[in-house]
């Protein structure tokens, strides 16, 4: 009881070892349908987590939690060892209690969409200094010449000026990165970022990521991509019906599936 | 054909232009502002304010706009209240202001359900990317929900300003000597109303098709993002689709 409490001040406290994210008994139903069942994770900078799992597993749902896309109806995220913090409504819900520093955490944690969501009637070039001027309210020059750097780095600079319904998926994807990137984050999540593209275009939007990995950005990526998971990334964890099954190490778990879900899981993936 | 009466005509009727214009420019104004206002009400998420803007909508779109400008001129009057108000009674007196009102009364009911449903057709993804960049609500709307519904009401917003021009002809029936009253006198004087109404007819149809080709252009000039992309259009022309 005593060391628990030790600890507990310790992880409140300690600013060098505080977790890039800390999430901790992370609950949450959809009406009577329970997704998240109590999930921890701990990612430390420099990480690069792959959270799998077969659809309906709660792995989505786990990472709009962190970035309170959704509410979750319980449980505590840490974003930098800073805890958000919630209060609970009248009837019961959970609520963000300062959506100002919802907003401020958000903004350190750039998020990339299974859709790409980049904001349609601007071009790529404004997708990119959009958030930075008006969030982070960095000069907008500066940001121009950062997000043509980006923009570079991602192979995408000749369409900078195109709209993103003019581009394909695979360059509408990697121009979303850049607009993630733009924001200079702390954590990198990365929701299913090549799901909705066609197998040709999965390559493109890969290779970005596994520099990003080497640089050695914080990552946590939700994705059915089994070799990126297994080769690029520090950390994999693999939830099973809104419960972590399994968290280890990527090439040791691979090789030798610890749970009967996870070697199942692979094997679907393998045939 | 008679030329110089078709020509006289035009011309008197060409004069009362500015009339209908003024109607047109404010009754569409205070439209917009009240239309604006019924709809942050509805999409406030307030029990009370869903309730009232339906309850304004269902009067106000489902009654004729003749009935409404015939009850606020010569209706609103019979009470000694508004007779006796310092502010109501002056606006009130004035058949030109009660046009204003009455038709900005009846076209805010109609604007405010196109921009509720423009509100609610900007795709979910992209208001929460907005989010998930840390952008405040203000912030939020600013540069995506407003921009992206503004395109998508436009169409529509276009069409019911045109129905206003048109209505703006309801004036003459308290009064005001605006295009439609001016046509009407002179087809008592002359007892000729094939020339005078089609001198009307045509002028009223100049002025639509001014507004929709602006409209269209406003249109196009906001949507590059729904035309082919840069080198498709290098090759073809892009033609803009006015009218």
């Amino acid at each position: 009881m005593s060391a628990n409490v030790a600890a507990a001040a310790q992880a409140a406290s300690s600013p060098d070892d505080k977790a890039a994210i800390s999430v901790k008994d992370l609950r949450k139903c959809f009406g009577d349908h329970e997704v998240l069942k109590g999930i921890s994770l701990e990612a430390h900078k420099g990480d690069v987590i792959s959270i799998l799992g077969s659809s309906g597993s709660g792995k989505s749902t786990m990472l709009r939690c962190i970035n309170l896309l959704e509410t979750p109806d319980s449980g505590e995220v840490r974003v930098d060892g800073e805890l958000i913090q919630m209060k609970r409504s009248r009837d019961g819900h959970q609520l963000p209690a300062d959506i100002r520093q919802v907003e401020r955490i958000r903004a350190n944690l750039a998020m990339v969409f299974q859709s790409f969501n980049l904001w349609s009637h601007m071009t790529v070039l404004e997708n990119l200094v959009a958030a930075p001027t008006h969030v982070l309210k960095r000069p907008r020059a500066e940001c121009l010449e950062q997000a043509e750097a980006l923009l570079k780095r991602v192979g995408i600079w000749e369409r900078r000026n195109y709209y993103p319904p003019h581009m394909s998926g695979g360059q509408q994807q990697r121009a979303a990165i850049a607009r993630a990137l733009a924001m200079n984050p702390k954590v990198m999540l990365f929701d299913e970022p090549t799901s909705a593209l066609d197998p040709e275009l999965v390559g493109e939007v890969l290779r970005v990521m596994r520099s990003l990995a080497e640089e050695g950005r914080t990552m946590l990526v939700v994705t059915h991509e089994m070799g990126f998971a297994r080769d690029v990334s520090s950390k994999v964890m693999f939830l099973h019906k809104g419960e972590v099954d399994t968290v280890g190490e990527p090439k040791e778990m691979f090789a030798r599936p610890p749970t009967p879900q996870f070697k199942q899981f692979i094997a679907n993936f393998n045939k | 054909m008679d030329f110089d009466f078709y020509l006289s005509t035009m011309w008197s009727v060409l004069k009362a232009l500015p009339l209908t214009l003024e109607i047109w420019f404010f009754g569409i104004a205070f439209g917009l502002i009240i239309a604006s206002g019924l709809t942050w009400l509805r999409a406030s998420g307030y029990k009370f304010g869903e309730y009232f803007t339906r309850a304004y909508v269902f009067v106000f779109r489902g009654s004729p706009l003749l009935v409404q400008l015939y009850l606020i001129y010569f209706g609103l009057s019979q009470f000694d209240f508004v007779r006796h108000s310092p502010i109501l009674w002056p606006i009130l007196r004035d058949p030109m202001y009660c046009t204003i009102v009455a038709m900005a009364l009846n076209t805010a009911a109609y604007e405010s359900e196109i921009f509720r449903g423009a509100l609610r057709a900007v795709p979910v993804g992209q208001i929460e990317a907005a989010k998930a960049f840390g952008m405040s609500a203000f912030t939020r709307f600013r540069l995506v929900t407003l921009p992206i519904a503004l395109r998508l009401a436009l169409p529509a917003y276009s069409t019911e300003i045109i129905l206003m021009t048109k209505a703006t002809a309801l004036a003459s029936v308290v009064t005001i000597m605006e295009m439609m009253g001016t046509a009407q006198k002179i087809q008592h004087d002359t007892f000729r109303p094939i020339e005078v109404l089609t001198c009307a007819g045509v002028i009223y149809l100049l002025l639509n098709l001014s507004i929709a080709r602006l409209f269209a252009w406003v249109e196009y000039r906001l949507s590059p993002h729904l035309r082919p992309p840069p080198e498709q259009s290098q090759q073809i022309k892009p033609v803009p689709e006015v009218l």
